[in-house]
């Protein structure tokens, strides 16, 4: 009994004011949403995605057997989040590549395709659009916002903006900010695309080319960042691709490891937008809740009315748990309701897109405090009745990490 | 049925609508209790992870985190109580963690099983550990790696500057006054930084 998913789109004529003072108007944004909104409108969850993913969390595409979505193990019918009782929403960002309004499509002020002109987006950006969106389905109140890593952070994020609007912020393998090595990373990984000489200053749509080799790179440096020193030896340990004699040769793939890497790069360059990836990585840099704060995070999160459920996986070091220790600490510190879970799995920061037992359940038990509360709070049943929208292209299902 | 008026007389000691932190809650019994009877709130924090389980499907706020690890998290008289129920006995570091106990909240509350209960000294006596329902374990397999007396309970918390508000024994969930380090299998102390 597989979930099937319809890629649904949302224009918005009225501009939207960026946090960098520019604005961006006449945009849309790509959607799904899986389950049934019930007649108090109560059981929404909306999902925020990461790096590489988008709005496609879960199901399949009628016809394509092999489109899951990215959290397809955590939501759907009987899963975790639970679509027979939650009403979920996947929403891709403003700037992605996966059908919302980004850097390859016409800024309607030029009549030209934005390329690097795409205003640059934080995290408080998208969850305004994402709230907008919101506005439109006619949703009040989210009786959840989850994510993972960047996701997480627009979770966060969520419960400091609109307060009002969330019951429950599931935070997972996320941070609130980026370490100075973090940032580092995404700078390789952006000076390789940039460097790229089919880059063109990020106009390289007109020139009718495609910085893949930056991309490749960019992909190669974030897939070690997201797995473990541990898995990666046991999965690949010293092997070679061919036979048991080294070859000798410097340029050749001579390693399992290395061919791995080069195949995730290929891959990724074949279906992510190079700008969008330079755009995606500066908005985890800039989130910084605290900044405003005077680097007082506990001050930061004082608005927050929302419950969480924190998780964290202890191999990962580009989230490590030590980030998300500083969030809880900050909301024992305003005395907010929250749980953490701190998963001992072997699989770095790509952990929160796998199906760890121990994690499922955390997160199972907590969907079903959030649907336990939602009856006792006098409600109707969660799951009763309602509508859905439209409907709109389809996109490739890809994978998702930070 | 001895657990449950074991918990309540614990919860006694804890003044109601206080603001709790249950250091190796387990399943989160005594917070969940604590909040629905005495209108406390607070957090639990356990290592276990079939318990942080348990403690989110019961509703309680759970951290999972190594107590061996410190209290660093907590600033300083941060709760109104601090409980450490059964938990003493399975720390490295128990000095370190009962001052600590004592620093984040305004009242301590430690319960642990009394290796003096006259059962145990019987066994002794006749040269072998005790293996009782409060001490079930074999000597080499024992998660308890601190095995200490009432009596040994008050001289650590006199040398650590801890005044004793109340102290007690329990013993099959009744509270035994008389001779506690004789007569009862669990030593309970209530405490504040002097």
């Amino acid at each position: 009994m597989s979930l099937v998913a319809v890629s649904q789109s949302m224009e918005f004529a009225q501009p939207l004011a960026l946090q960098s003072g520019a604005s961006i108007r006449a945009y849309s944004l790509a959607y799904e949403t899986y389950g049934t909104l019930n007649a108090d409108r109560s059981n929404a969850v909306l999902i925020c995605h990461a790096l590489n993913a988008s709005h496609h969390v879960a199901g399949v595409y009628a016809g394509q057997e092999d489109s899951e979505g990215w959290w397809d193990t955590m939501i759907g019918p009987g899963k975790p989040v639970d679509t027979e009782r939650f009403f979920v929403i996947g929403v891709n960002n403003l700037g992605s590549c996966f059908g919302s309004t980004g850097p390859m499509h016409v800024n309607p002020d030029t009549g030209k395709v934005y390329g690097a002109d795409f205003p640059v987006m934080t995290v408080e950006d998208w969850v305004d659009a994402q709230a907008r969106l919101l506005d439109r389905l006619g949703i009040a109140t989210l009786a959840g916002v989850m994510g993972g890593s960047l996701g997480g952070m627009q979770a966060l994020s969520w419960t400091l903006q609109y307060p009002q609007r969330v019951r429950h912020a599931i935070v997972v393998a996320s941070a609130p900010n980026l370490t100075a090595e973090n940032i580092a990373f995404n700078e390789v990984a952006r000076r390789a695309i940039v460097t790229d000489p089919d880059f063109h200053g990020g106009h390289f749509y007109q020139h009718g080319v495609i910085p893949k080799r930056g991309l490749r790179i960019a992909r190669m440096i974030g897939h070690i960042t997201y797995l473990s020193d541990d898995v990666m030896n046991e999965k690949f340990g010293r092997q070679l691709r061919e036979g048991i004699d080294i070859r000798y040769t410097t340029q050749d793939v001579e390693f399992q490891i290395e061919s791995y890497l080069r195949y995730q790069g290929d891959k990724f360059s074949e279906y992510f937008d190079a700008n969008t990836y330079l755009l995606i990585t500066r908005a985890l840099d800039y989130f910084d809740p605290a900044l405003r704060h005077n680097g007082n995070l506990a001050k930061a999160l004082s608005v927050a009315q929302a419950k969480f459920l924190l998780v964290s996986f202890t191999t990962d070091w580009r989230f490590s748990p030590k980030r998300s220790r500083e969030l809880v600490k900050a909301l024992l510190d305003n005395r907010r309701d929250v749980s953490y879970a701190e998963i001992d799995a072997p699989h770095g920061h790509d952990a929160f897109l796998l199906e760890d037992a121990r994690y499922m359940a955390v997160v199972r038990a907590y969907f079903d405090r959030i649907a336990q509360e939602a009856l006792s709070a006098d409600g109707p049943p969660l799951g009763a009745k309602a509508p859905s929208g439209g409907s709109a292209a389809g996109m490739p299902a890809s994978a998702g990490a930070t | 049925m001895t657990d449950r008026l074991t918990m309540q007389s614990i919860a006694a000691l804890v003044p109601e609508r206080s603001r709790v932190l249950d250091l190796g809650c387990g399943d989160g019994a005594m917070l969940d209790y604590l909040q629905r009877e005495r209108g406390c709130s607070g957090y639990g924090i356990e290592i276990a992870d079939g318990n942080v389980l348990a403690c989110v499907k019961r509703g309680v706020n759970v951290i999972q985190a190594n107590l061996d690890e410190g209290l660093s998290m907590f600033d300083d008289a941060s709760f109104d109580v601090v409980l450490q129920i059964d938990t003493l006995q399975h720390l490295r570091n128990t000095e370190t963690m009962l001052v600590e106990t004592a620093r984040v909240g305004r009242i301590g509350v430690v319960a642990f099983p009394n290796f003096a209960h006259w059962p145990n000294r019987l066994s002794i006596a006749r040269g072998r550990m005790p293996v009782t329902k409060r001490l079930p374990y074999q000597w080499y397999d024992t998660p308890n790696i601190r095995v200490g007396t009432f009596k040994d309970f008050e001289v650590l918390a006199t040398k650590n500057n801890l005044a004793i508000l109340d102290s007690y024994g329990l013993q099959e969930g009744r509270e035994v006054r008389l001779l506690p380090n004789a007569r009862a299998g669990t030593a309970v102390f209530k405490f504040e930084r002097a």
